[in-house]
């Protein structure tokens, strides 16, 4: 069965995909390590701290340091992880990745829960919407997001293996499993789920099974639409932005501020190849609020239905 | 082994190399015009000790796993780091005539990918300390006989990761870290005291939970004692040595004066720091 034709009706949040990963991952090499900053709970590291108390450090409430600390063990060989919220993972502790983990390029992974608006109703201080277009200007630095729960174990293990930093996002909320176990992912390749004609969708993360709903329904339409689960936005997959061109239409779809994000890596792409057009949904360069997760999809009109009507007006 | 010979240096011999040091780091910030005279002259004492003595170190094989490491916090007093370096043959000595040009493994602040003999890349204040901590907490996890050893500023204490990290040091029992404060009493807008007053770095790390002593950063007598003392000191508890300095100490016209945080001599003044140097400290 094709991924159009599977319903979407198992949801799990990605950071539970993060906190089964790493352990397995830590069971099978020593030199994995967590750095937690008091949220371990949220962060889903429970396990890994109850079965690998050896290999995990909690620094309390103190990014900085934690990530200042990473870097230390990394240059004796370890291959830390540091668990936090994506606003800390991507703000408070930017200069200190800068200065400490990117600039002389150690091997230390930041995995960060609460990506995008899906701490909805902690706030806009909670939702992270500018942590990738921040972490993506960081030489050496690679930035990923999953779809859904198997993709991103897949890339978490991918992540440990890279020898760099690695700058990964999650979900707190559930989301669709969209993936059986068999599927493969390369960090840097995008994922393409359905090939089209007409008009190129490139979604990333928790807003790839929207972008899902959106083919099939732009299919009923008549629309012939090729699908791309951008789960890497650096390095982005120019080839495949490429191909998409051929279409000359694109619409991005990305739970992250329309600045710096999904969409300014495809655009810039396209840009530089002086052909096609890209419309991009995404954060409206607004903070959040409290709201239902959904509700804040909707004021930014990341929905199914704006994918659609953005389709139909670009076609 | 050379690190073996090294073990046995006398004090008087450890004084000469701290005016070698001295005229080293003066001399690479004279050909760059620009660079840090003052921190490098103050904390030039405490690191000819570890360079030339206390340190378990390789120049030939810099990456050697069971080293100890040094983090050099305050990373703007890299000339005096580059000094050891450049005098312990990490690198060819005419390196230091290559201070912050294009291609030199001495840049303007320690970049470990550069650099051989430069355990972590640093010039952001506040943060050198947290990278310390991880190596320190890497080598109990692996029970390695490593110590980690690091030099932060005093006025570099402003910044509250420094303190974040010394938590850190505590709660992970780190007694094979040694912090040493720098505490020249200067920064580059005047005296810290003024600019945002410190109080007694002693005993706030005591009060973290270090094992601290207070000693005169420029006598070799004392800081060779107080390494003697700390050495096999397995308490459980990380240590910090405040090291009273005078900033631009040796060069009679920097000593005390904030404008030389940041600037290099002209070469009149150059002759004359070269001169005074000569004569070791007074």
């Amino acid at each position: 069965m094709s991924i159009i034709e599977k319903a979407l009706t198992t949801k799990k949040a990605t950071r539970e995909a993060f906190g089964d990963e790493i352990v397995k991952l830590g069971k099978e090499n020593k030199d994995i390590y967590v750095i937690d900053v008091d949220i371990a709970k949220s962060c889903k590291t429970s396990t890994f701290i109850k079965e690998l108390p050896n290999q995990h450090i909690n620094v309390g409430i103190a990014e900085q340091n934690a990530a200042g600390l990473a870097a230390g063990l990394a240059t004796t060989g370890k291959i830390p992880f540091v668990s936090t919220y994506a606003v800390f993972g991507s703000l408070r502790m930017a200069e200190q990745i800068r200065q400490e983990v990117c600039y002389p390029n150690l091997n230390v992974k930041i995995a960060c829960s609460h990506g995008g608006l899906t701490p909805a109703n902690d706030g806009g201080s909670h939702q992270a919407i500018e942590d990738m277009g921040v972490l993506r200007s960081f030489p050496n630095m690679t930035v990923i997001m999953g779809a859904d729960y198997q993709s991103t174990r897949k890339l978490v293990e991918q992540a440990a293996k890279i020898n760099g930093p690695v700058y990964l996002r999650f979900t707190r909320d559930k989301v669709p499993m969209l993936y059986d176990e068999t599927e493969e992912f390369t960090i840097g390749k995008a994922k393409q789920l359905k090939d089209g004609k007409d008009i190129a969708i490139i979604a990333n993360g928790d807003t790839v099974h929207l972008a899902l709903e959106a083919t099939k329904e732009l299919e009923k339409q008549g629309v012939s639409v090729k699908l791309l689960d951008m789960h890497t936005i650096k390095p982005i997959d120019r080839d495949a932005v490429v191909e998409c061109l051929e279409l000359g239409r694109i619409i991005t779809v990305e739970d992250h501020n329309i600045l710096n994000g999904l969409g300014s890596a495809v655009s810039e792409v396209v840009a530089e190849e002086g052909k096609g057009k890209v419309k991009r949904i995404g954060v409206q360069d607004q903070f959040g609020q409290s709201a239902p997760y959904e509700k804040l999809l909707e004021l930014n009109g990341i929905t199914v239905e704006n994918i659609v009507r953005t389709a139909n007006e670009m076609l | 082994m050379e690190v073996t010979e090294m073990k046995n240096i006398s004090i008087e011999e450890l004084k000469e190399k701290a005016i070698e040091m001295r005229q080293t780091a003066v001399t690479m910030i004279h050909k760059a015009q620009s660079g840090h005279p003052g921190g490098s002259l103050s904390a030039a004492d405490i690191m000819t000790a570890l360079y030339f003595k206390e340190m378990n170190i390789d120049p030939k094989n810099p990456n050697y796993e069971d080293r100890d490491r040094f983090v050099l916090s305050k990373g703007h007093v890299c000339p005096i780091q580059y000094s050891a370096l450049a005098l312990l043959g990490y690198v060819p000595y005419e390196t230091i005539y290559t201070l912050r040009e294009y291609g030199s493994p001495f840049q303007g602040h320690p970049d470990m990918k550069k650099c051989p003999g430069i355990d972590i890349s640093t010039g952001s204040l506040g943060q050198g300390l947290s990278c310390g901590v991880g190596m320190a907490i890497a080598g109990k996890r692996d029970k390695k006989d490593y110590r980690v050893f690091s030099l932060v500023g005093d006025g570099e204490c402003q910044e509250g990761q420094i303190w974040e990290a010394a938590q850190t040091a505590v709660k992970y029992q780190l007694d094979n870290l040694v912090v040493f404060v720098d505490n020249n009493r200067l920064q580059i807008d005047g005296f810290c005291d003024e600019i945002m007053p410190l109080q007694d770095v002693e005993k706030k790390f005591e009060a973290f939970g270090f094992e601290t002593k207070r000693i005169d950063g420029h006598s070799m007598e004392d800081i060779v004692e107080t390494l003697d003392e700390i050495r096999e000191l397995k308490n459980g508890k990380p240590k910090c040595i405040v090291l009273d300095t005078v900033k631009g100490k040796g060069v009679s016209y920097m000593e005390d004066i904030a404008e030389w945080h940041g600037v290099a001599p002209n070469d009149e003044e150059y002759q004359q720091a070269m001169e005074e140097l000569a004569g070791g400290l007074k």
